[in-house]
């Protein structure tokens, strides 16, 4: 790495909806790079010394907690973990993320949109006898590898990088989209969980569930966690389609 | 003025918090959930290590019980913990992890025959049992003598939480997400809910409950560099602070963790040290046997972070432009591994440091992780001197960890307190109607806009931003992992001069609504006055215990400080918190203090520890055919709440 500084442009959008008469323009911003510098630090740094005013969302500031995603010269991904160092021409463009409600600047109501999408595919066990399991007792077996399968589906963060990935998901405002599929895989995979395929088919077996997808697949070419999407979507599909 | 009114609000979308709006409203009574955010993204989500409980279906768990979860627990708060609390969460902890796997957690298992660990820098076999495959497994931890740890592969926390996240959703209950509590609402002791501030619209909304409760998490971002998320900034603590009524308990008790990365102070597990990564030194050299012959890595925390900043200080650090640090190696682990155990490690060096684990050294060094610390309260979780206030979680001092948590016992303790302190939250909601005069509501609703619109229409002043930074490094130079009488005195009277300064902070964006300046002028004086309580106690305790540690008093002194610190907030326009002490009586205790085993025992002994060890003796003499808990009763009667008072069965052994 040179020791040369250099100053990183930024092009942020600028729109707050609670501000009557604001419209949204692009605002660019100069920041001198500093070494390991990611988008997180940069946009703290803008916030503090630049404009006060400046909305996002980071909480882990790790890439664990999915809060950060935004699109990033064109590409939805995880801020918080993008170094700066990235681009070679030091030009940084910076939007909302698309297909959520819009709080403010780059920060997005996915909150709203993922408990719906919770409740939607009721992400839970479903098992009458989970209450009453008796605690004192040894727990449940599991084969270990099946656990470890589950687990490998249910690492997705919920950050919503798929759904403003997902052509699907513009034309079609009901659409599930990949986090609810992948979620819905995660409880199909669960011995746990009671529900039979025709219990899922009633959640997912029409156009806004797995047939609507047009597989152009911008959920697996961007997810951050590399959650096997392409598989699960297919996966899903061919067993429902297997429903009577 | 809007009023929403609810039997139980929960103040906290973290596993704490929404475990106790689940036990709330599996009672019956309507919770409602206040977070900054959606709950899934609370930081609970970062643990990723692992769960304490002493489940022992692993081989190396062989032996586990709930008595020596107990003592590892009581040696690591060096005897500051309250043995009671401790001692519900040891026998409570299994049946929090069981419940947990009936609601989804895929908890890695174990798997019959032979597999290839690394301890002590070696590669040994070891054979799990056939009858033990399939249950749920465990990976070893510091200061603990049982491979005790249970764990989702590396994102235990996430699951832990995505799983409690969703059983609230199955159960209906409401996150309101986005919303900041800024005050309580209490009169005659008795707390009635808080005024809260939707972060979006601006808007002031009280928030009427017969409970109140805080689980707001630590408040790591005291500090410039900590491992905690962006929003663990103590608010909960700072607002039952303000109240003037409810103390805060052992504020100084700050945890450092060994291993997070050099310079952003992102955490890397103690799984890396727990399934046998090693620490080294500049050149190369393996330094911890040196120190700590007997737990080497996997002493305490505390001791871990103290004998590495001893080694840096000889001079044997890796320099670098961001400071000296150390190097963690889990390269011995082999790819396979690291790939599916410690995969989050793996990510986080990659993007955040562009090295693969695999093959290189991860820089780490000591950084601010835990707060023991946080609002006192009685083993129900409710606190003393404030009625329907309850807490739980980090946020809360219910007291399991003394001055030292062990690592995987703190998600540990977010489900078993939200069990626990959940069924005495619904007993209150059933005990109490809720008797509140709209005046009282208008009072404190007036109260807080008014401090807001002062804030907005101030023409020139402070910039919160900057007292942040200013707080964040007197922290950092002066409060930190050894401390002294000059520096604790000089950060007192620099944060002194600091709160006078918030007192006038004005904004350059000046609107109520979303506005992130806001937050933080709302935040920083709080920040400023928790920062002051850290401080100020620890400057005021004058010995060394678990992870506060005094180079002008380098012993654990039993003798004087045996004792936990209260610090109250009674006058606003003072500069210093009021501080008592709680007298821990070492005639009740169960395990009177010794020797942890690790670290420098240096004790200064308390008058009755020797008379309690002799009673203690003298029981057990007596008693020559009590079993286990029979022996436990005698030794400490104690009142578990009926439905966690069951025994736990292991493989093997049964209910033994």
């Amino acid at each position: 790495m040179s020791d040369k500084e250099r100053v990183l442009k930024f092009h942020i959008l600028r729109y707050n909806p609670q501000i009557k008469g604001d419209v949204p323009t692009m605002k660019t911003y100069e920041v001198t790079e500093a070494p390991g510098m990611t988008i997180f630090i940069a946009l703290n740094d803008i916030r503090e010394n630049h404009d006060p005013s400046l909305q996002f969302d980071f909480i882990c500031r790790a890439g664990i907690c999915g809060s950060c995603a935004m699109i990033i010269n064109g590409h939805p991904d995880l801020a918080c973990r993008t170094l700066t160092s990235k681009f070679p021409d030091g030009e940084i463009k910076l939007l909302p993320l698309p297909g959520f409600e819009l709080i403010g600047d780059l920060s997005v109501n996915t909150g709203k949109f993922m408990r719906a999408m919770s409740e939607r595919v009721e992400s839970w066990i479903h098992d009458n006898y989970a209450d009453s399991v008796d605690l004192d007792r040894l727990e449940e077996r599991m084969d270990p590898d099946v656990a470890d399968e589950i687990y490998e589906l249910e690492r997705c963060v919920e950050c919503g990088c798929c759904v403003s990935a997902c052509a699907t998901k513009r034309m079609r405002d009901g659409f599930l989209t990949a986090v609810g599929f992948m979620r819905l895989a995660r409880y199909a995979l669960d011995p746990r969980d009671k529900r039979s395929d025709e219990e899922f088919y009633e959640i997912v077996g029409d156009d806004d569930g797995v047939f609507g997808c047009m597989t152009l697949l911008g959920c697996q070419d961007y997810c951050p966690k590399d959650l096997p999407h392409q598989t699960q979507i297919a996966y899903l599909r061919r067993r429902m389609a297997l429903v009577k | 003025m809007k009023v929403v009114y609810t039997d139980s609000l929960v103040i906290g979308g973290g596993l704490a918090g929404l475990r106790i709006a689940i036990a709330a409203r599996q009672r019956g009574f309507d919770s409602i959930v206040l977070s900054l955010m959606p709950a899934k993204r609370s930081h609970s989500a970062a643990a990723q290590g692992g769960m304490q409980a002493s489940l022992g279906a692993s081989i190396k768990g062989e032996g586990d019980n709930e008595d020596v979860h107990f003592e590892d627990t009581v040696k690591g708060s060096d005897w500051g913990c309250d043995q009671d609390v401790a001692r519900m969460f040891v026998n409570t902890a299994p049946k929090a992890i069981r419940q947990l796997c009936a609601w989804g957690v895929p908890w890695s298992r174990v798997r019959k025959g032979d597999r290839e660990v690394v301890i002590n820098g070696q590669k040994v076999t070891i054979t799990e049992k056939d009858e033990a495959h399939g249950l749920i497994t465990s990976r070893d931890f510091g200061g603990t003598k049982k491979w005790r740890t249970c764990f989702t592969s590396d994102g235990t926390g996430h699951t832990m939480l995505y799983a409690m996240d969703n059983k609230a959703i199955q159960l209906g209950i409401q996150v309101h997400e986005r919303k900041e509590a800024i005050a309580l609402i209490h009169e005659d002791g008795v707390c009635y809910g808080a005024i809260v501030r939707d972060l979006i619209t601006g808007e002031l909304i009280a928030y009427v409950a017969k409970a109140t409760t805080i689980a707001t998490g630590g408040y790591g971002r005291l500090y410039a560099v900590t491992t905690n998320a962006v929003i663990s900034e103590g608010i909960g603590n700072a607002i039952a602070l303000e109240t003037g009524i409810a103390p805060l308990g052992n504020m100084e008790a700050v945890q450092f963790h060994p291993t997070a990365i050099v310079p952003v102070g992102i955490l890397t597990t103690e799984g890396c040290r727990g399934d046998g990564g090693l620490l080294l030194d500049k050149d190369g050299y393996r330094f911890m046997p040196d120190y700590e012959p007997g737990k080497k890595e996997l002493a305490s925390r505390d001791v871990v972070s103290r004998r590495m900043t001893e080694h840096i200080r000889k001079g044997k650090g890796v320099s670098s432009r961001y400071g000296d640090h150390l190097w963690l190696d889990i390269t011995l682990l082999g790819r396979k591994h690291i790939e599916k155990n410690l995969r989050e490690v793996k990510e986080i060096c990659e993007y955040f440091l562009g090295i693969d684990p695999v093959t290189e050294y991860i820089p780490v060094r000591p950084t601010q992780h835990y707060s023991m610390g946080g609002v006192r309260t009685k083993a129900t979780g409710e606190s003393p001197t404030m009625k329907g206030l309850f807490s739980a979680g980090e946020a809360a001092c219910w007291d399991m960890h003394g001055f030292n948590r062990l690592g995987g016992n703190s998600v540990a303790e977010t489900v078993v307190a939200g069990m626990i302190v959940g069924e005495y939250v619904a007993d209150y909601c059933a005990q109490n109607p809720l008797n509140i005069n709209t005046k009282l509501i208008e009072k404190f609703m007036d109260r807080e806009r008014g401090k807001i619109s002062d804030l907005v229409t101030r023409e020139k002043g402070e910039n919160p931003f900057a007292l942040k930074k200013e707080m964040q490094q007197i922290m950092m130079d002066k409060v930190g992992i050894f401390r002294n009488e000059a520096d604790l005195t000089q950060a007192v009277e620099e944060l002194k001069v600091l709160h006078q300064r918030s007192k006038n902070i004005a904004l350059r964006h000046k609107i109520t609504s979303s506005n992130p300046e806001l937050v933080e002028a709302i935040r920083v004086p709080k920040m400023i006055r928790l920062a002051q309580c850290v401080a100020y106690g620890a400057m005021l305790r004058k010995e060394s215990r678990g992870a506060h540690a005094r180079e002008d008093y380098p012993e654990r002194n039993d003798r004087d400080w045996l004792k936990r610190t209260l610090t109250f907030w009674p006058d606003e326009n003072e500069d210093l918190p009021q501080v008592k002490y709680e007298e821990l009586d070492v005639m009740k205790m169960e395990m009177p203090p010794g020797s942890r085993g690790y670290g420098v025992d240096n004790t200064i002994h308390h008058p009755d520890t020797e008379k309690r060890v002799a009673q203690l003796e003298e029981t057990r003499k007596n008693n020559p055919t009590a079993d286990r808990f029979e022996m436990q009763h005698l030794l400490n009667p104690l009142d578990i709440p009926e439905k966690f008072r069951g025994k736990n069965e292991r493989i093997g052994r049964g209910f033994k």
